[in-house]
């Protein structure tokens, strides 16, 4: 309880400290003066939420975002668990994927105008790219590191390959894969706001660049806060889902009581 | 329900000859034992000398290098769910409970939802774990999860089965009630078993014959003068014999001493 008052009374006293120093238009080296205030930012956000063009853009980007993410996790976990599992899918992947890598999704905007026959499908692609890699990376790890004996005994017991990739390989992986997940996620977001500010009709990045356009800067935080609330809410589902489906790992009981003896026993998590 | 001895009986396991280990590094070779159908065979050595090397060319894990590994005839091309291996190490699939992990094999059998619970739970009740099968393996302990992994292998039915050191880790007392366990199950089953261990003592103790591996080849099978009686622990058949194969395996050497020889 008294953790979510400190959360709280934190992201309260980083606003304060914010209306202190634009309202006062302090001027430190760095310069505040034309900086919108809290105040200034809440009464736009305020206007802003009643019409539907807001919530048209919020929509917007949460469509392109899942559709991207969904696609990168599922590419993302089968490309790196047939990586890390045959010699065949490294040989012919893994330096491709490798050289790939390095370039930033945003980077490939060019390529996506030059593919794709609508804006909203090149945005869709480099979120998707985006969080891609994160989601390889964290699968080829978690697959190549899992302990040998648990597949040696499903083969003991008569298991197939497909039978240890079902059984072992993907509940053993999870952890690791959700890690992936986590960050890619984020990265997912960067990449839509940054693509729908360059190449997008709608959106929270466009409507963002937008407003700066035409100098209305209390419309750019609102822009901005929009983002970080969203980012914050789907990194925090992903979060959950990855501890519901991984309440099987040995917690450390880091002094909340009552939670070891919760975990003793296994509700939904007969997973396979 | 639950199979019986007439119905399964336990598989014929011969080697002829069989080099094993892995392809450029031999670790036995010349290796010639038969394990008739329903026998315990026990197999000792130094560690490193092969033992489980043995056990996973007899699961099918490892090719042999040479020479034949047959059951009941048929040659081992590969795992299969007659042949359960138990591990020393922790083998159970930590994100499983305790059920799910002893209806594995009943699920790769392909056996129904209903009658996989009904087995398990006859199982998990057989190896002494009434009411912990909603557990997670680490909420119980190390001698828990040992037999857990014994009823996940008899679970399936299997003809043989395999253990290596399978009670290595346990502490004495814990261990003993593992072997009178094994024993009991043993005598339910009428499966062939391979257990390997490095202790003389439980080797005596469960095997109808002793294998003693040493220097890179099997060196001798014995007779086991009274096979599973620990009565018989201090008759003078049992000494003479717990003192070859001591020799044989070179106990001498006070470091690598098998554990509590004449404890």
């Amino acid at each position: 309880m008294s953790r979510y008052l400190l959360r709280v009374v934190s992201l309260v006293a980083a606003l304060a400290v914010w209306q202190v120093l634009t309202s006062r238009d302090v001027e430190l080296w760095l310069r505040f003066s034309q900086f919108p205030t809290v105040t200034d930012v809440a009464h736009s956000f305020a206007d802003r939420i009643g019409t539907g063009t807001y919530w048209q853009d919020v929509a917007d980007s949460l469509r392109r975002i899942v559709t991207g993410f969904v696609v990168a996790a599922l590419a993302g976990v089968v490309a790196g668990t047939a990586v890390a599992r045959s010699r065949l899918a490294e040989d012919v992947l893994g330096t491709l994927l490798e050289v790939v890598r390095p370039i930033p999704a945003i980077a490939l905007v060019p390529v996506a105008i030059l593919l794709f026959p609508s804006n909203e499908q090149g945005i869709v692609f480099i979120t998707c790219v985006a969080a891609f890699f994160p989601v390889l990376v964290a699968t080829r790890h978690a697959v190549r590191a899992l302990t040998p004996v648990w597949e040696e005994a499903v083969r003991t017991m008569g298991g197939g390959r497909w039978r240890v990739l079902r059984s072992v390989v993907l509940p053993g992986a999870l952890p690791g894969i959700l890690g992936g997940l986590s960050v890619g996620i984020g990265v997912s977001w960067i990449c839509v706001i940054s693509a729908e500010m360059i190449s997008g009709e709608y959106g929270v990045g466009y409507r963002t660049w937008q407003d700066y356009t035409v100098v209305d800067y209390p419309g750019v935080f609102v822009g901005m806060v929009t983002i970080g609330v969203l980012g914050w809410a789907t990194s925090t589902a992903v979060e959950l889902a990855g501890r519901r489906v991984t309440r099987w790992l040995p917690r450390r009981a880091a002094g909340t009581g009552g939670g070891r003896g919760k975990g003793a026993t296994v509700r939904a998590t007969d997973l396979v | 329900m639950r199979p019986t001895s007439s119905d399964r009986p336990g598989a014929r396991i011969a080697l002829r000859d069989v080099s094993l280990g892995h392809p450029g590094t031999p670790v036995l070779s010349g290796v010639r034992v038969d394990v008739p159908a329903g026998q315990v065979l026990t197999v000792v050595g130094r560690s490193g000398c092969g033992k489980s090397t043995l056990l996973r060319t007899l699961a099918g894990l490892l090719a042999p290098l040479a020479g034949d590994v047959a059951v009941d005839r048929a040659a081992v091309r590969g795992p299969g769910a007659d042949r359960a291996l138990v591990f020393q190490e922790d083998a159970l699939l930590p994100w499983r409970s305790l059920r799910a992990n002893v209806e594995l094999p009943l699920a790769i059998a392909g056996v129904p939802r209903p009658d996989r619970r009904a087995r398990a739970a006859h199982w998990l009740s057989r190896v002494g774990l009434d009411g912990l099968e909603r557990r997670l393996p680490h909420h119980v302990s190390g001698g828990q999860r040992q037999r857990v992994q014994l009823a996940r292998a008899l679970a399936g039915a299997p003809r043989a089965v395999l253990m290596d050191e399978p009670f290595g880790a346990l502490d004495a007392r814990t261990r003993a009630g593992m072997q009178d366990l094994l024993v009991d199950v043993w005598r339910d089953t009428g499966v062939t078993v391979v257990f390997v261990t490095h202790d003389v003592d439980e080797a005596l103790f469960l095997g109808d014959r002793v294998a003693v591996l040493a220097d890179g080849r099997l060196t001798a099978v014995h007779d086991v003068p009274h096979p599973r009686d620990r009565a018989a622990r201090e008759t003078p058949a049992t000494a003479e014999l717990r003192r070859t194969v001591l020799a044989a395996l070179g106990a001498h050497t006070p470091e690598e001493a098998p554990l509590r020889p004449f404890s």
